[in-house]
């Protein structure tokens, strides 16, 4: 008999318009995040808008970890502030997560531990003996198992529509397995259908489609591919490692090559010899990795060699929040490495943009033959959410300034000059392998034809100015995108954001539209060379701007100043404890400045 | 069919004497003899006097950063397997910041032939310790004379299990030559390591220094280069005093073992997918 430890029920839980919450949580190693997958991914082949988060921490067994799975009726960008049903196998879940259940929410716990739930808390709790029918399969593993069945029936939701899901998961492992598993599932069906009952109502189930189910990071590698990309040196690190194990998986068909290197500083030289030779090749890290790589960026700048660096950005400084989310390599990577170079700093924001933007990535380095930074972070890299799509009509390749074998056969033999001062400062490469083609790539400053130049100052100047100004024909205005009315200076406040904070910060705004605000969003998809004009154009009326990132010092916020000014009327809204925004932080820091600012 | 001339780019400026003449001569005869044009041809370098070479030497070439031609040049052979890929460093380079870009690629085995200057010191920052120089040389940072023992290149590359290690000197150029072809033509990763004297800073390792010392294991008939327990007992009888290929054993290279890996060069693959793939890799996230 499922024992109900605090008041009676009062129905079922209340839920927010058109979604449903749920997570199960307990001590790493688990088989947390399995349970996790297999409730997500059965909700996204139903059709349901779904969105993922992992929390966990940088351990192997032990610890606590949570997987939350929001689904909607609609696109959702992030994981949501609410929580309608808990699965804890362990206190910890339940301490660590009670603050987000919303008031008559459901915890199930499994009855092989004693839960404690603070009296105050309007919550619904079950125990329920997980490990007993598990171990009754003959396999106490398969709790977690035996958890979603229980799940399904506090939703309704009948197991047979779990089996294409199970099929998929365990099918390589025989029927046997795919039928105890279905097994098990059932016993807890059966257990939670007639001792607690159905309890939450999943939202309307729209119109179902093939929806795709990814994360950034797969978006991020699968764009990459497409892009051409066939070389990757890495350096295994949370949060970016997923994007070499997905080209693991992939490259062997289209012959690309993954260089497991021995740390980051090969792997990008790697990935810097690689695209002299005239493959596309990347490198894919995480904070403490950019820091290692910086001096051969500025290799890359000034070689004038193509080089994509992917950084999936996690809590620093140093080894820091190695599993949690922070956005505060900006300004390492706008401003890092000595010297000066030309460089591209391309921040996607939704799981779409990881895999557009990393096509354009590739175009932009060979375009401007310099090293492009693809900007993601945890929250964005590691949460897989249902799309509508990806678009490959959408993907094109330009290899940028090429020289032909014809055209270096029609030259004077020794006449070709890679660094050759041409009014947009961009000279035609020719690539190892090519006939009369002949040059040396180098970090030291050097004339036309390359070669190196110790005290001529009028060469340096000259070919100072013929790199930098490479970038001054390219404008990223196409990836500021504002959301409001039009024009912008009808609106008491400006939000502005970058990468993964979108989706909390169209909630938010939603919420403060509600209230009667009129509320603009500006969100930054690329932050170098700095769109300017067009964020100064929002940026000038509004009488009230709010910074949203993830960070400390209010990089975003500093930069903007350094940018287009306005620093009197600059708010920031910051966090930095690893765990991303809460649409409702940013509304309240909204309504504070509203009120206040 | 190119001749050594054409493989002759800038003038060097070395000074007068400096081993590392030596070492570009022989590397240019040692291209043109195989035959090989220098387009096909990268020579990878990183910082130091020796870093120089990648600009005086009539190739492909990239002149990276320190310690870190090893990283580029496998980059560069794993892009486009056709080319000829040579790693050219200085001891300071190779066995200071970029000792640990040796073993690894030593242990992965790409087809490259990686050649250290190595002259006991460092000379394009004027006369320091360098990671090979002997244990109570006298030099700027060791005033009183050095108390660290030397890194022993021959060494740690046989204990690694290097396919192919060699050694050269620059007062013998036309046997370094003939041990740079060998070296090429192997199959793998191959070291040789070059006594290449520092004229200027370096008053202890000088021509005779090396010339008192050196025996050639090339014209030892006894010698079998094929045992690597022997090799490694020679090296440690001599203090490395040897010149000549010390070690060399057939590995199958790190490319040839990569599933997938083309034939051709892989720079010279097209980019695009083919609509079915891009719904097969779609597919994935169904």
């Amino acid at each position: 008999m499922a024992k109900e430890l605090q008041r009676p029920a009062t129905g079922a839980p209340k839920t927010l318009t058109g979604e449903f919450s749920w997570k199960v949580g307990g001590q790493q190693g688990e088989g947390i995040d399995s349970t996790g997958e297999i409730v997500s991914q059965t909700l996204n082949r139903l059709g349901y808008y779904v969105y993922q988060y992992r929390h966990f921490m940088s351990l192997i067994k032990g610890g606590h970890t949570n997987y939350k799975v929001r689904a909607a009726d609609h696109l959702i960008r992030h994981h949501g502030d609410e929580l309608h049903i808990l699965i804890a196998f362990d206190q910890k879940t339940i301490d660590h997560n009670l603050h987000e259940l919303v008031r008559d929410g459901v915890i199930v716990y499994d009855d092989a531990f004693k839960a404690r739930v603070p009296a105050e808390r309007q919550v619904r709790v079950y125990g329920v003996p997980l490990t007993r029918i598990a171990r009754e399969l003959g396999n106490p593993i398969m709790k977690n198992m035996v958890a979603v069945g229980v799940t399904a029936a506090l939703v309704g939701l009948p197991v047979e529509e779990f089996r294409p899901t199970i099929e998929a998961r365990f099918g390589a492992k025989g029927d046997q397995v795919v039928e105890l598993n279905m097994e098990a599932l059932r016993r807890g069906f059966e257990y939670g259908a007639r001792e607690i009952g159905q309890v939450a109502t999943l939202p309307r189930r729209p119109e179902v489609r093939r929806r795709l189910f990814i994360s950034g990071n797969e978006a991020l590698a699968f764009g990459a591919l497409a892009a051409g990309c066939r070389f990757l040196a890495a350096y295994p690190i949370t949060p970016a490692t997923e994007i070499m194990y997905w080209f693991l998986k992939n490259f062997p068909k289209y012959g690309g090559v993954v260089v497991q290197a021995e740390d980051e500083i090969a792997a990008v030289n790697m990935a810097i010899g690689a695209n002299y030779a005239g493959v596309r090749a990347m490198t894919s890290t995480s904070g403490p990795g950019i820091s290692l790589m910086q001096e051969a960026v500025g290799l890359a700048g000034m070689s004038e060699t193509p080089l994509v660096v992917v950084d999936v950005m996690r809590g620093g400084p140093s080894t820091g929040l190695p599993t949690k989310t922070e956005q505060s390599d900006l300004n390492e990577l706008i401003f890092g490495t000595h010297g000066e170079i030309p460089r591209i700093v391309l921040t996607p924001a939704t799981v779409e943009d990881c895999f557009y933007m990393a096509v354009e990535a590739f175009n932009l380095a060979e375009r401007y033959q310099c090293p492009v930074y693809l900007v993601s972070d945890l929250s964005l890299g590691m949460s897989r959410q249902s799309i509508d799509g990806l678009d490959y009509s959408r993907v094109r390749i330009d290899r940028g300034a090429l020289i032909s074998q014809e055209e270096l056969d029609a030259m004077e033999r020794g006449a070709y000059k890679r660094y050759l001062v041409t009014e947009s400062g961009i000279s035609p490469r020719s690539l190892p392998g090519m006939r009369n083609g002949r040059f040396v790539a180098l970090g030291n400053e050097h004339d036309e034809a390359g070669t190196e130049e110790i005290e001529d100052t009028s060469t340096r100047e000259i070919q100072m100015k013929k790199r930098m100004r490479k970038l001054d024909g390219l404008d990223l205005s196409d990836y500021v995108d504002y959301y409001g009315d039009e024009p912008a200076d009808r609106v008491d406040l400006l939000v502005v954001g970058w990468g993964s904070t979108i989706g909390r910060i169209q909630e938010a705004v939603a919420r403060l539209e509600a209230d009667g605000y009129k509320v603009g969003h500006l969100h930054l998809r690329a932050l170098y060379p700095f769109p300017k004009e067009k964020v100064r154009r929002y940026l000038a009326p509004a009488p009230r701007v709010l910074v949203v990132e993830n960070n400390y010092t209010g990089q975003l916020a500093g930069y903007l100043q350094r940018e287009v000014g306005f620093h009197e009327k600059l708010h920031g809204c910051r966090k930095f404890n690893g765990d991303p925004f809460l649409a409702s932080e940013i509304y309240s820091r909204a309504r504070e400045v509203l009120l206040h600012g | 069919m190119a001749k050594v001339a054409d493989f002759k780019a800038a003038r060097p400026t070395w000074c007068p004497g400096c081993g590392d003449f030596g070492v570009l001569n022989a590397l240019t005869r040692a291209v043109a003899d195989l035959g090989l044009e220098p387009e096909e041809v990268v020579v990878v370098s990183g910082i130091g006097c020796s870093g120089k070479i990648s600009q005086y030497f009539g190739s492909y070439g990239f002149h990276g950063i320190h310690g870190r031609a090893l990283p580029i040049a496998q980059g560069v052979k794993l892009a486009n397997r056709e080319l000829t890929v040579i790693a050219a460093g200085g001891d300071g380079d190779g066995y200071g910041i970029g000792l640990s870009h040796v073993i690894h690629a030593i242990r992965r085995n790409v087809d490259l032939t990686y050649i250290v200057m190595d002259n006991h010191i460092y000379g394009l920052t004027t006369g320091q310790l360098a990671p090979t120089s002997d244990k109570g040389m006298k030099t700027k940072t060791s005033p009183y004379g050095s108390v660290e023992e030397p890194v022993r290149p021959l060494e740690l590359a046989l204990g690694q299990g290097c396919g192919f290690v060699a050694q050269a000197f620059s007062g013998e150029i036309h046997h370094m030559a003939e041990v740079f072809k060998k070296a090429i033509q192997h199959k793998g990763f191959s070291l040789v390591n070059v006594f290449s004297p520092c004229v200027t800073f370096n008053k202890l390792n000088t021509y005779d220094y090396f010339k008192e010392r050196l025996v050639n294991l090339d014209e030892d008939p006894d010698y079998d280069r094929h045992d690597r327990q022997a090799a490694l007992r020679k090296v440690m009888e001599t203090g490395g005093m040897v010149i000549g290929v010390i070690y060399e054993a057939d590995k199958p290279t790190y490319e040839e073992q990569l599933p997938g890996f083309p034939e051709e060069g892989l720079a010279r693959r097209p980019l695009e997918l083919q609509p079915d793939d891009y719904e097969a890799l779609e597919a994935q996230f169904v």
